[in-house]
């Protein structure tokens, strides 16, 4: 059931630079290891990325040479560690083109961020009979939040649906939206189908009802350049670890407006500015939503990713990121039997496809023994397998550092699968 | 590619492709839903019960090669079986795919479940291994509930 597939993204021209992929992976160790035998041919990228050394030398220097707490000591240590983590936030406010630090909330990942808006947010402005919406193509963990929240509350959760491609039905959001909705929680590039959403559209499309939106960036932050301001998205959440940066590091970007109305979300220090048994006085932001000590070397690590990436041609690495996935659909689309599942207008990153008469995890054994890593399973997504009709998928998903000689070897792999079930 | 073949024996994907006992049982004693979440196999087993034998049982459902083998397997090697030798093998079994077994003898004593040695070298696929077989144990404990392997 091979099909040809139609290419409608843009072809972006090359910038001044040309994308040097060999120079690219001489940056991530990791990618230098054999598996099974075989050089790592690494596609589970949409699960986490790989690091380039200078993210990990910027965490080994962290805990070398600066560790100690933040905000708190007049010591020589704990001033450079303040210093080395709010330089972090600095430039993830600057690389996302927020208005102000303040906006820019260190949590532990995209979960997390969702999490916050979710309960602070959420619990505040969600009233019974009110309405949440989000997508067809969502994260669990962009439902599971909004669905204990409307459980809470009382409130209903309403799904954009999605054609066959794996596009959202515009038509269809358009008539979800009313005063009854309080917050649209959408996801940008889907990670189970690759789908990019028109996210821009649709944030306007809300705000036409005064209903702020939240963008899931997990997937997207890794393969596309996020103007927050740009794109006029009220909340935006991804993960350090998806982004070639560190686990258990992510984001909120949230409109400081928004924010300083919120109330905290969970309470302990660093999030105070004074504490009575009678009253306590909540810190300013970004303080407020950071109670506890942080993720500090992770937030430092998450500063390096961004120094590393700013030094990176954008243009020529989205042309060559847009030119490598439309060669593994293509080679892959070949293969007898297998399809391709998620024909979005547009796409990032994500390659999902089964194969008749064998199952993903079978595939996903089977390449591992070449060496070659992608996913199998439901991605996290169970409604988005559910509303294409298949338990599961087997999910190639590249960066930055993939090459076609490795979409290649991942096409041999499928073939070999095939051969051990004929 | 030898453990890959260890794993994927002829009689795994000889049952993969021609499932055993694969149909409805309208009449039977106890009927149970097997799921392993993260693969997303899903399975029902049926069994039919005189006093404490098996004497009958089948299976419907999809998953992956091993999952579907080793519940076609195990239906064929629990059919006449009494409650305490079904659970005897399950002990075996589990010890043959978790790597623990006993020696020659004991792997002779498994008949064809023994072409499930190569899964030990594959830990993630031990649950896809034993999702039969725990399904099986709660339908004899009767359970009503599903069972899942997570």
């Amino acid at each position: 059931m091979s099909q040809v597939r139609e290419h409608t993204m843009d072809v972006r021209p090359h910038g001044a630079g040309v994308f040097d992929v060999a120079r690219i992976r001489e940056d991530f160790p990791i990618l230098k290891h054999w598996v099974n035998g075989k050089p790592l041919v690494y596609l589970d990228n949409a699960a986490t990325s790989q690091k380039p050394q200078v993210v990990i030398d910027a965490m080994n220097h962290y805990y070398l040479e600066e560790n100690s707490n933040i905000h708190r000591g007049v010591h020589f240590l704990s001033d450079k560690a303040t210093q080395s983590y709010e330089q972090a936030r600095t430039d993830i406010q600057q690389w996302m083109n927020a208005s102000s630090t303040k906006e820019i909330i260190f949590t532990r990942g995209t979960t997390e961020s969702i999490n916050l808006v979710a309960s602070s947010y959420g619990r505040t402005h969600v009233r019974p009979g009110d309405v949440v919406v989000i997508s067809a193509m969502e994260h669990h963990s962009n439902i599971v939040p909004w669905q204990m929240l409307c459980e809470e509350k009382d409130a209903t959760l309403r799904v954009i649906p999605m054609d066959d491609n794996g596009d959202l039905l515009i038509d269809e959001y358009r008539k979800l939206l009313d005063e009854r909705v309080k917050i649209v929680s959408l996801t940008h590039v889907s990670n189970a189908l690759g789908t990019v959403n028109p996210i821009k559209e649709m944030i306007a499309m809300a705000h036409t009802y005064g209903i702020p939106v939240l963008i899931d960036g997990a997937q997207a932050i890794p393969h596309l350049r996020v103007n927050v301001r740009d794109l006029d998205c009220d909340f935006y959440a991804f993960s350090g670890h998806k982004m070639f940066g560190p686990t258990g590091v992510g984001i909120l970007f949230g409109k400081a407006n928004l924010l300083d109305a919120m109330p905290p979300y969970q309470g302990g220090g660093d999030m105070i500015k004074s504490v009575t048994f009678e009253k306590t006085i909540y810190n300013d932001l970004p303080n407020k939503f950071e109670a506890g000590t942080p993720n500090i070397a992770g937030g430092v690590g998450l500063g390096a990713t961004i120094g590393y990436l700013r030094s990176i041609d954008m243009e020529s690495l989205a042309a060559y990121e847009h030119a490598l996935l439309e060669y593994a659909e293509e080679v892959l689309s070949g293969i007898r039997g297998l399809r391709i599942i998620g024909n979005g207008r547009q796409r990032a990153g994500v390659v999902s496809f089964v194969l008749e008469n064998v199952h993903p995890h079978d595939i996903g054994t089977i390449l591992d023994d070449d060496g070659i890593a992608i996913r199998t399973g439901h991605h996290c997504a169970q409604p988005v397998m559910q509303r294409f009709g298949i338990p599961a998928t087997a999910r190639a998903s590249f960066a930055l550092y993939n090459t076609k000689e490795e979409v290649d070897l991942l096409a041999a792999g499928i073939h070999k699968a095939i051969g051990v079930f004929s | 590619m030898s453990a890959l073949r260890e794993l994927y024996q002829e009689v795994i994907l000889d049952h993969n492709k021609s499932p055993r006992n694969f149909r409805r049982m309208d009449d039977a004693d106890r009927k149970i839903e097997g799921y392993n979440p993260l693969c997303g196999d899903h399975y029902t087993l049926y069994l039919k019960l005189e006093g404490d034998v098996i004497t009958d049982i089948s299976f419907e459902g999809a998953g992956c090669a091993i999952s579907k083998a080793s519940t076609s397997v195990m239906s064929a090697a629990l059919k006449g079986k009494t409650k305490a030798e079904a659970e005897a093998l399950f002990e075996k079994f589990h010890n043959l795919v978790t790597g623990e077994t006993g020696g020659m003898n004991e792997l002779e004593s498994l008949g064809k479940l023994a072409a499930f040695s190569g899964v030990s070298e594959f830990p993630a696929r031990v649950k896809c291994a034993t999702l039969a077989w725990h399904t099986m144990r709660a339908a004899l404990e009767s359970q009503e509930k599903s069972v899942s392997t997570e």
